[in-house]
């Protein structure tokens, strides 16, 4: 059995509840006017270059950029080079890779072996421009192991 | 005699003008020298910077061994900040090609520039371990019990600001070591996305991306970044903590002033009072007492003026004195310009985040939030839990309180020293079992252990003595000793890699 209201409490509530409503839209708008539209940065969306100017067998950093570009027999594929501790940028010694904050170490795939890291090395989506560039979008996960095939 | 109106009117005005001193004096100052108990409470009273203060105020107030003047130090280190950072202002440019530069200039070319830098950056450095010691020196008083537990909430909130003020400074050098730390700092900031990736729901709800994000102001630590960090040190912050001071030492006043022991209340005479009030009162505030009062000051307290007064110019001379010698003997560092492509190693946050750092080390998300949100939740809730009122005003309870201390201090330094001892040994769960799952090392790593084992015993000791008060000393105990032991860790046994040296002498070459 709900409590009885009188007309006045009634508008009473109703009126605070609409100026709830409008401080709540006040701070969402702060928060959405300080949240970016726009990034100052530069573009996630990276180009590399030709097909043919990667050969098989190919692994290079990219340390502007923050990833390796590797071609083997099945394509091309970009794997992340920063750590998914805390950000740092991971040294590749040998088949793996070691990341100089923590000693987090990744295998050659990506994978974490060892280390305060809590997921693997991300890799990036690859795909081609219509000009034939080689195309890696930084901001675009793929599945570890996923290989592009060029044109 | 009669004189005419131009005559009256000319003598009146040199005579005025003789007299202009002494009228400009009085229309400041309404009251005589401060020599009679009626205009020593007048000065206080009447003067706005003064009136701050009680007129009248406890003899334990007063007393060096109690409080330490760790609160007086830290606000008189928050106003040389202030006064420190409007003059580096005048030289900085928040921008990213510019910064670097103009503190470079400010260290070589100003005159006395790199004092006042040196100021500004041992000043802060000393305000956090203040306001550390401040905080301690209350709890350990029993001054958060009631009616003072607000007053604790606002010493939290500002414990925040100061240590968001301390962050947020670091980065606006722009060199090597601010960029790196801001690295350390927005990573964990967006550690929740261990939590939302290991659950796979980062693609619907990824706090931790969007803290990063509002923090930095893009993706990458740039510009942006450091026109947000800026604002943020130099406005926000700022106005928040005076804001919070103002409060804080208002809620000194209404709370009865410091805390003391308890005590008899009686009342010795004073003198007579003075014929003929100048003005009526009205009534301001009922105050507890046993009886009314006339011509008597209540017993243990003296008045304000001029012993309380004498103190804060003294404290706050030997403050600013320190500093100046700290600021001419040592300069602040100043690395190579920041360079994204070159991290350093090891890339060390400022020194009262490296014991998170260390816990870092083990669990991001564990170590950056959920353990640093837990233990502000826990200190928070200390005058809420512990709700006894005896033993207020003296330092550590009684004697059963400082043994309960002791044994927590050393159970805890024992503890700790062997869990990670127990790490760089043997490495933890990753290291055994590659493959895993990373919930159950965030859920399961040394830091959370920690915590566990505080909470445990704690509550323990609650149970066994039935005293909060006991269980709240064990608990804050162990959280300073803890604190301060992972500290000394991430300071001088963590190198490269965050691998453990025994001294920086033994760190591999190159670094």
């Amino acid at each position: 059995m709900s409590k009885e209201i009188d007309r006045r409490g009634f508008f009473t509530r109703l009126g605070l509840v609409g100026m709830a409503i409008a401080v709540g839209q006040v701070f969402v708008g702060l928060f959405r006017f300080f949240y970016l539209s726009v990034f100052y940065e530069r573009s996630q969306i990276v180009r590399i270059g030709r097909p043919d100017t990667f050969p098989m067998g190919t692994s290079r950093l990219f340390p502007e950029y923050r990833f390796l570009l590797f071609r083997d027999g099945e394509g091309f594929y970009a794997i992340s080079a920063v750590c998914t501790h805390l950000g740092c940028v991971v040294k590749r010694t040998g088949d793996q890779y070691l990341c100089p904050c923590h000693g987090s170490t990744f295998a050659a795939d990506g994978r974490v072996t060892k280390g305060p890291a809590p997921a693997g090395l991300k890799w990036l989506q690859v795909t081609q421009a219509a000009d034939g560039q080689l195309v890696v979008n930084l901001a675009q996960t793929v599945q570890t192991g996923t290989r592009f095939d060029h044109a | 005699m009669l004189e005419t109106g131009a005559e009256r009117g000319k003598s009146g005005l040199l005579a005025n003008l003789g007299r202009f001193h002494r009228n400009f004096w009085r229309s400041i100052v309404r009251h005589g020298p401060p020599t009679s108990p009626r205009n020593r409470s007048s000065i206080v009273v009447s003067n706005i910077f003064l009136h701050i203060h009680p007129v009248h105020v406890h003899h334990n107030s007063l007393k060096w061994n109690y409080t330490f003047g760790l609160g007086l130090i830290s606000a008189f280190l928050f106003i040389i900040l202030c006064v420190t950072g409007v003059v580096l202002m005048i030289f900085y440019v928040p921008s990213v090609d510019l910064a670097y530069d103009r503190i470079k200039d400010l260290s070589f070319v100003v005159t006395g520039g790199q004092l006042m830098r040196n100021m500004h950056r041992w000043g802060a450095h000393a305000m956090v371990l203040t306001v550390l010691l401040h905080m301690a020196r209350v709890f350990y008083t029993g001054s958060y019990k009631k009616p003072r537990e607000f007053n604790w909430t606002l010493g939290m909130a500002l414990l925040v600001v100061t240590l968001g003020l301390s962050f947020t400074g670091y980065l606006l050098p722009w060199d090597q070591l601010a960029f790196w730390a801001i690295t350390v700092g927005s990573a964990i900031a967006g550690s929740a996305r261990e939590v939302t990736d290991a659950l796979g729901m980062t693609s619907y709800f990824d706090p931790g991306g969007m803290m990063r994000e509002l923090l930095l102001g893009g993706t990458e630590i740039g510009q942006d970044a450091l026109l947000r960090f800026y604002t943020l040190h130099v406005v926000v912050l700022p106005t928040v903590a005076i804001l919070l001071v103002s409060v804080h030492i208002w809620r000194v006043r209404k709370d009865g002033g410091l805390s003391r022991p308890a005590e008899k209340e009686t009342t010795r005479e004073v003198g007579t009072r003075e014929a003929g009030a100048t003005r009526t009162y009205g009534l301001m505030a009922l105050v507890k007492g046993k009886s009314t009062r006339i011509d008597t000051l209540p017993e243990g307290t003296d008045f304000a003026w001029p012993r309380l007064f004498l103190i804060e110019a003294a404290l706050f001379m030997s403050v600013f004195a320190v500093l100046i010698v700290v600021s001419l003997l040592f300069d602040a560092p100043l690395k190579e310009l920041a360079n994204p492509l070159i991290p350093e190693n090891p890339a060390k946050a400022p020194w009262y985040f490296l014991g998170l750092q260390e816990l870092v080390s083990y669990s991001g998300f564990a170590g950056g939030i959920l353990i640093p949100g837990i233990s502000l939740l826990g200190l928070f809730l200390i005058p809420y839990l512990d709700r006894e009122q005896a033993g207020i005003g003296v330092w550590c309870h009684d004697r059963t309180g400082r043994r309960e201390a002791m044994v927590s201090a050393i159970a805890t330094a024992v503890g700790i020293t062997l869990l990670v001892s127990f790490t760089v040994k043997f490495g933890w769960l990753r290291d055994w079992y590659p493959d895993i799952p990373q919930l159950v090392i965030t859920a399961f790593n040394p830091g959370t252990v920690i915590v566990a084992l505080f909470a445990i015993k704690s509550a323990w000791t609650v149970h066994r003595t039935g005293s909060t008060r006991l269980g709240a000393i064990s608990l804050f105990t162990m959280f300073c000793v803890g604190f301060a032991i992972l500290t000394y860790v991430g300071t001088f046994l963590r190198g490269p890699n965050w691998a453990f040296y025994w001294s920086q002498a033994d760190w591999p070459l190159g670094h």
